[in-house]
This record gives structure tokens, sequence and C-alpha cells, in this order.
């Protein structure tokens, strides 16, 4: 077998030097009536070329995005991502190396994360961000957990908004569900994310609003934050699409307290939905409350400027039951990718980046609302929108699939119980204006 | 030929040697931070002039400069090499971390990771156009609940602490159905990792801590007094038990620690991360588990990345199979179809999407690589490595307790006792002898925990000369050179960094010069 270095004769020698006579003997522990006679019923080892062979057939059954004129969003984001980003997260001593530990030998893992922090404290506006969440969606769950570890359990409500997508609705549902937090949501709807003002009460810890949101509009943010404030209650503020933020005004400007969301946009590809990476930032008054990992500056005993895991006393490891949170990793390699996207992006890139997802989908929404039977519900939008069909959307995508286009997400998809006829739709850099048209001509013929 | 090398030591590295003006030292590079080097006009990303077309944001536009340094491509490059080279990697050397699971990481796995019909597929795309990712996932549940004889996996928990979350929402989630919702008292051993205590608490659940036993195991006279009588109607919710245990031992009671559990109307929820002894040895499924999350991370090789991402599958019983989290992949006449709807026993949702694909295909692809067979012979060779180890250590320094292991060797700080160094001072050392440091302080039931899993990766020849580095720092210790333990590492990137003023003043990003200024007044 390939990957395993001893041969029988060194098994022999050492089983000698323990002082047993077979390997059995290391597993007497085992009670009798669980010790496995032969090998279990699965396939035996393989080639190299016939692993490949076998992976290669599976893929050949996918159409990848890149493949066809592509649309969806709602989460995941087709973008280009640069040769040098995905060269540099497979070097060794960042694909192979543990959680950074024992700093003195890893200072490249701990100073990317103290970079990967300071960007994503810029991008999202506020005063400090952790290492990394899983995903967007774990990320918004465990920001409406810390909400509650900041209210002391005098509070016990938090308010979803009609815009946050689904999926992030759910898992922090399931989170919450266990800790009596009662969730205040009304399921997905559209242009109502104004309406959580009204149900900001003295019970509330905090309210949750996604912007742009699931639909690709972009919600005021100030309004909702004022009337928060006013009832001590936190604005946890999510996005889904970081390259929104470099076009529209940071939800730290517009008065969040947790902002968190999905990184998987910069840096790292679609993946059928993960690994992603979860940004947690938050205001510096609640460092202390804040999950997951944090990275901070020190110097060595040469008095040298160094980095290392701290704020550890939160953390599950040290305070047991007592923790913050269980979460015990972070997106180490995603947020490696993430870091390094940005960093080649720089201001001037990713403003450009935005501007280019943005006319995309400008261009696509006008070309849309000029075919019968379709119509673009929304008042603003950065690089999705939702289109109204005048047919459930699910059938409209399967015929354009036989067309060659995969059209966008059905919200149905995401929540059954809402309006079928409702079809998101995200344009990016990556679509081209063939693409475009491509869209167009098929949706035409679909509709017509 | 002269084989034993000009010698090192620590005086040498303290000598008045010359200072750098660029601050770098041959092959070890200074790096300054982005912050320092880029500009936000600079771009190592060429995209095309946007048209100027009028724009539908609103009024909601962001004005002004974000403040995001910008580096060229070759800038970009280099930084991130020189970064790269500050880190200790399992490509590099040995990097015994108990309980971590260092093993080798196949490339095959990253190619076939990299392939388009699973890397480029959106989790949204119309089901017929994503087959072949979803036959991914079938696959891998086969494995998976074959290796474990268990009747279901959850595939979505991104990582071993979100795949305990998997199982104890699913215990919870069965014993509300069943109108045992008084049941909220889980026990978990003083040796379990701190994700257990931690994951129960999330679960709304109360933590009760069992003792170990002076053979490191559960205590489990203190295990019948706590559930003997109790019945099945009392307020035991389950277990939270590690096995193979974090100190490296085969819980050799379990199937009884199974049956008192299920007598108090208990689950037995077992944590996986050491399951990388057992694989092709021993089915979790026959000892009486109804929940397992599996670290494909570690048992499957997935790359640890710095630090994820992991995925934490979780095979469940079928007590518990009904109360399995959405999305799941299911096989129709057709090809695979997806339930991404809960039902009413379905505990709901953990994540977006359908967990860590990307793990997935790495992990599958391991597997497959070493089959039935090279998946048992991986296992021994484990558990052989960290016998050979503890073996081969036991005369200088200290097993925390007799007879053979597991996967993973622990020792005790008693063989530095009076020398004036630490467990801390003696990983510091190690790194100096080119090693990572083993797990230290980890389990907290043995005194200075020195934790030493070499994985089945290791070649004899690798193990003989770890075996002789960690031998002469024994001596050493004993010999009275605490001095040079308390400098260590001298030859590291870094010399040891001050944690405490890391934690005392928090500095969690970079600032500009002028902003750190204007603060300090």
């Amino acid at each position: 077998m390939r990957y395993l270095p001893l041969n029988n004769n060194d098994r022999a020698q050492m089983l000698d030097v323990i002082g047993v006579d077979n390997i059995d003997a290391l597993f007497e522990d085992v009670p009798k009536s669980a010790r496995l006679k032969g090998l279990i019923d699965l396939p035996k080892h393989q080639s190299e070329q016939a692993v490949e062979r076998f992976f290669q057939r599976l893929s050949n059954k996918s159409t990848p995005a890149g493949s066809v004129p592509f649309f969806c969003g709602a989460g995941a984001y087709k973008h280009h991502i640069p040769a040098t980003v995905d060269h540099l997260i497979q070097r060794s001593e960042f694909l192979t190396a543990y959680t950074p530990y024992q700093p003195e030998v890893s200072q490249g893992t701990l100073q990317a994360l103290f970079e990967f922090q300071t960007q994503v404290a810029l991008l999202t506006g506020m005063e400090v961000a952790n290492a990394s969440m899983y995903d967007g969606s774990t990320a918004c769950a465990e920001a409406v957990v810390m909400a509650h570890r900041v209210a002391r359990g005098k509070k016990s409500k938090a308010i979803l908004a009609s815009g946050l997508h689904p999926h992030y609705a759910a898992a922090t549902q399931t989170l919450a569900s266990t800790l009596n937090i009662q969730i205040d949501s009304q399921g997905a709807q559209i242009g109502v994310d104004a309406d959580v003002i009204d149900r900001i009460d003295n019970d509330t810890a905090c309210v949750v609003v996604q912007s742009p949101n699931v639909f690709g509009e972009i919600v005021d943010l100030r309004p909702i934050a004022e009337k928060a404030h006013a009832h001590k209650a936190l604005l946890i503020a999510v996005f889904t699409e970081p390259v929104a933020l470099a076009a529209i005004e940071s939800p730290g400007a517009q008065g969040a307290d947790i902002v968190v969301g999905e990184g998987q946009g910069l840096g790292v590809g679609l993946a059928f939905g993960g690994p992603h990476v979860g940004l947690f930032a938050c205001r510096q008054k609640l460092v202390r409350q804040m999950p997951g990992r944090v990275c901070g500056e020190t110097v060595d005993a040469n008095g040298e400027r160094g980095f290392v895991l701290t704020l550890s006393t939160r953390e599950q490891h040290i305070r047991r039951e007592k923790a913050t949170s269980n979460i015990c990793t972070n997106s180490g390699l995603c947020c490696l990718a993430f870091t390094i996207h940005m960093s080649l992006l720089g201001d001037a890139g990713i403003q450009r980046l935005a501007a280019l997802n943005h006319e995309k989908a400008c261009e696509l929404a006008d070309l849309i609302d000029g075919v019968d039977g379709a119509s673009v519900e929304n008042e603003t939008f950065f690089n999705e929108f939702t289109v109204r069909l005048n047919r459930p959307a699910a059938e409209v995508v399967d015929a354009m699939v036989k067309k060659g286009v995969i059209a966008g997400v059905p919200l149905s998809r995401l929540a059954p119980e809402a309006d079928p006829n409702l079809l998101l739709v995200c344009a990016t850099e990556t679509s081209s204006d063939e693409d475009i048209a491509a869209f167009e001509t098929a949706l035409k013929e679909v509709l017509s | 030929m002269k084989t034993e090398g000009r010698p090192t030591s620590p005086v040498a590295a303290n000598a008045n040697l010359p200072q750098t003006v660029s601050g770098s030292k041959a092959l070890d590079q200074a790096t300054s931070l982005i912050f320092e080097t880029g500009t936000p006009r600079r771009t190592g990303v060429d995209l095309p002039e946007p048209k100027g077309r009028k724009s539908r944001l609103g009024s909601h536009a962001r004005e002004g400069e974000i403040g995001l340094p910008g580096l060229s491509e070759p800038e970009t490059m280099r930084h991130y090499v020189r970064l790269s080279q500050k880190n200790y990697a399992i490509d590099l050397g040995v990097y015994p971390l108990g309980s971590c699971t260092m093993k080798h990481n196949p490339r095959l796995n990253e190619k076939v990771a990299r392939m388009p019909g699973f890397a480029d597929v959106h989790p949204l795309q119309p089901v017929q156009t994503a087959q072949g990712a979803l036959e991914v996932l079938s696959v891998l549940s086969h494995w998976l609940m074959t290796l474990c004889n268990m009747p279901a996996v959850a595939l979505t928990p991104k990582a071993g602490a979100h795949g305990e979350l998997c199982g104890m929402m699913a215990i919870r989630a069965r014993l509300d159905k069943d109108g045992q919702s008084h049941k909220r008292r889980v026990l978990v051993p003083e040796s379990a990792h701190g994700t257990n205590p931690a994951t129960a608490v999330q679960c709304g659940f109360s933590v009760d801590e069992i003792p170990a036993n002076d053979k490191g195991r559960v205590d489990m006279d203190a295990l019948r007094t706590k559930l003997e009588g109790l019945g099945a109607d009392s307020d035991i919710a389950g277990i939270m038990l590690t096995n193979p245990n974090t100190c490296g031992l085969f819980e050799n009671d379990i199937i009884e620690i199974a049956e008192l559990i299920h007598a108090a109307g208990g689950y037995f929820y077992c944590d996986g991360a050491n399951f990388n002894a057992l694989v092709g040895r021993v089915r979790p499924g026959d000892l009486g588990v109804d929940a397992m999350h599996i670290n494909l991370h570690k048992t499957f090789s997935t790359p640890h990345g710095g630090g994820g991402p992991g995925s934490g599958p979780t095979v469940l019983s079928d007590a518990l199979k009904d109360h399995a989290p959405v999305p799941y992949v299911v096989a129709g006449k057709d090809g695979f179809d997806l339930v991404e709807h809960a039902d009413e026993n379905s505990f709901g949702r953990m994540c977006a999407f359908h967990g860590n694909m990307g793990m997935y295909t790495r992990a599958l692809s391991y597997m497959m690589s070493h089959g039935s067979d090279g998946l048992k012979q991986a296992t021994e060779d484990a558990v052989l490595n960290a016998n050979y180890i503890q073996a081969s250590l036991s005369d200088v320094m200290t097993p925390a307790f007799g007879g053979t292991c597991m996967h993973e060797a622990l020792f005790d700080d008693r063989f530095l006792k009076d020398t004036g160094v630490e467990t801390l001072d003696f990983a510091k050392a190690m790194i100096d002898e080119g090693y990572h440091p083993m797990t230290m302080y980890f389990p907290l039931v043995v005194h200075g925990a020195m934790l030493i899993e070499p994985t089945e990766s290791e070649s004899k020849g690798e193990l003989d000369r770890f075996i002789l580095s960690m031998r002469s720092l024994a001596q050493r210790a004993k010999a009275g050179e605490v001095e040079s333990f308390k400098q260590a590492p001298v030859y590291a990137p870094k010399r040891r960094l001050d944690e405490t003023q890391a934690a005392r003043k928090p500095v969690l990003r970079w600032t500009p010069p002028s902003e750190t200024a204007e603060a300090a007044e």
C-alpha cells in the first residue's frame, strides 16, 4: 500500500521491542464480541490511476458551472479565482499544518489570520473580526447565541427579517431551539424587511437583517439599528456575497453591532456548497463574547513582533461547559484563500470587481424585463435579483436546463411555502455577453 | 564518511552573531504585513473597465476607500511563500500531535477534489445537473456506514464539534418525541475533550462528570453508583464517551457502559475523534453506540489546512436515524435526489447546503485507495507505531498508565520531577530538535500530559530518529540543563511568544500608525 512506509520486517522488529507476539495482542482490550474477523465487506486497495478514473467518471456526470451559461447565486457565487490563490493554498506548509497552537513554528498561518481579520474588519466596517467560522449560516446562528450571552439571559427574543436566507434562518433556528431563545420569524417574504422595526421591543436581544437580502434587495439598516439600540438590542447584519460589501455602504457604518456572512465569493470555489468560510466581525466592546478562534499580535522573547491565538479563555478547551461556543475549528485554508484573493485585489481591484458584477446584473435585469411573462421585482440590487415568472420557476429552470442554460434558483427550493413563481437570478464578472444573451433567448423560448 | 554531523547547541545560537540590515537571516526571510507593503491603488488582478452605466444600488453606494492594501502578483506570491516557510508541516517532519492525527495527506485527493464536476458545481443547481456530486455523497455514506456497522449517516456537520452537536440534537429530538423531555443529564468523563461538555450545554443538557480510575478508563464503580436502580425513566439523557479515550486507551468496559446507559433510558454518544485506531478492526455499531461523529480530517486524512476546514459526518443508530438533519441524498428511479426540507422528525438543518463536499471527495479517495485491507493495515500500523514509541521511551520518560496503548502514547511529567523543566519547556525543546511538539497538558486527568500520536505515516527509521531525540532531551533534563530548556526554542523563526500580553491587551487587527498614536494619547 503506497501510503504505508512499514514493511513486515519492520513490523516484526517493532513487535519484538514492544514485547508482544503479534498485532492482535495490542487490541486485547477490545471485548471479544466486538473483534472483527477478516476484512470488512468493501473493495480492496486500488491504484492511484484506478481511483482517479472512478472520480473522473463521476465528475463527468455533473455539469460544472463554468461549462454553461450559469446564473445561480442565493448564497454561493461563481467568481473567477486567480491561479495564484490555488497554488499558494496547496503549499505543504499551509495545507498540512495543524491549528497554530505552537506559535513559534506557526507564524505563517498566524500572520495570515491577523491580516485576514483586519481585511474582514475593514470590509464590514467593524472594529474586530475572528479567524473565521464554518460558513455564513453557522456564523449567523452563533451570532444570535452571542447576542443572548450579551443580554445575560434577560431578553429572550431574536427577530429574523423576512429577507434572511432561509437556510440561515433554519440553521439559526436549530441552534437556538435548545437554548430558550425565541425565534421570531415570518418566513421568506419579499420587500418587507423593514417590518422588523415594529417587532423590536424590550425583550428583543437581537434583530437579524440580511443586506443584500436573499431576494437581492439592498436594505437600509440605519432605521433598524436606531430602533434596536433604543431597546438595547443588537443589530446583526448578514451578507452572503462578500463582493457586495465593496459596492454598498458597510454594515458597520450603518450601525450594525455584529456582522456575519459568507466569504466564499472571494477565493473559494462553489464546491457544491462547502467548504466555504464564515466571516464574523463585531464591535470591540463585544470581543470577549465573540465565538471562534482569534489571532492577536504580541512579541517574542527577543522583543520581535509575532502572533498567537488569543482570548482562549472563552473557548471550550479551557472553559469546557462554560465556553462561549463548542466550536473548536475555523475554516483555515478557505480563509487563507480569501485573504490571498483579497490581497491580490486590493481596494482598487475589489471595487472594480464589484462594479463589473453590478453592471452584468443590470444588463441581465434589463433584458429579462423585456421578456413577456417575466419581470424583475427589485427596486435595488447588487449582482442578484428576483424575477417573477408567469408559471412555477422550478418548471422554467428545468426547461431552460434542456436548452443548456442554468437559469437560477427557484425560491421554492429554499422555502417550499414561498411563492413558486419567483426565481433568484445572479450574474457575476464570469457572465459573458454571450451567456447573458443565451439566458434571454432560452427564457423567451420557454415562456412563449 | 563522516556521519555524526557538526554538533549544534543553544550556545552557538546565542553567540554574538551579526545583525542583518534586512532583518532576514539567509533563508529565514523577514516578513512585513500586507498593510505595510501594499497600497490601495495597486492590484494583482487585471479586470476590464466597467462601462459606467446607471447604478441600481439606490442610495446605498459605498463611498471612498475601504483601506484594503493591494499587491501585484509577484509581491503576493513572495509574501505568502515567505509566510509559509515559517510553518511546520506534516510534509516537513514528524508532527506527533496526540488526538489530532497528523497523517500523510495524499495529493491524489487534492486532484480529485478539484475536478470540475465536484469543485465547480453550485449547491442549488438543478439536481439533474449535479448527479456526479450526489453519487459521491451516496458512495461515501455507504463506506462510512459499512465501516461503522451503523444504519444511517448525516454528512452535513462541518467539523468534529459540529458532529457532536448533530448527535446530541438527534438524541434530544428522540427524547422529546418520546415525551422524555425531563431527561436532560448527560454523563461526561473528566478526561473528555472540552468540546463534549460545551456541546452538551449548547444542546440544553446539564453535564455530570464521571471520574477515571487508576487505569485511565471510566471508573465503573462510580458509573454504576450513578446509574444503578434509576430505571428507564431516569433524568439521564445519555453519555458522551470517547473511544479509544483521550488517554489513548480502549474503554474495555464499553459494552457494559452502553448497557447501563440504555437501561437508564439514555443514549450512547461516542466521540469518534480516535476512530482511526479502530477502522477495519472494530465497528462502533458492535459496541452499542447510538451516534458517533467521524473526523474526516483525522481518520480519513483530509488536510488540516492550518485549522480547518474539517468535516464531521455523524453515524446514527436505528433509534436516532429518523431525527437526522436535512439535507440528505436519496436514490430515486431517475437518479439521485435530495431531501432538503425537514419533516416532523428531523431536528432541522445545521448549515446552508450539503456540508463540506470538498472533504467528502478527499476522504472517499483516501478510503478507496486503501481499501478494506489497507484501512485495516493503516489502523494496525498506527497502533504499532504508538506502542513502539511508548516501549522505546518508557525507561527515560514516564508512561501515564501501564500496559499497551492504542494509536497514541500518553506520558506524564513525573520523569521531570525536580529538574525544573516543565512539559511546556520540553515541548519547546522538541522544536529545536526539528519536531513539532506533541499535544501537551491534555488530557487534563494526567499531570503535565504529553500525548504522542505518530500515525501510520512514519517509517521505522523516522521513528528511531525521533526516539533518539526524545531520549536525549529526557536525559538532558535530568542532567540539570534546565536553562537551555527555558530558552527553547532558539532555532525557530520566533522565540517564545508572550501570550499573556496578547490576552491582556488584545491587538486583533492592524491599525494605521497614525491612529495607533492617537489612541495612545
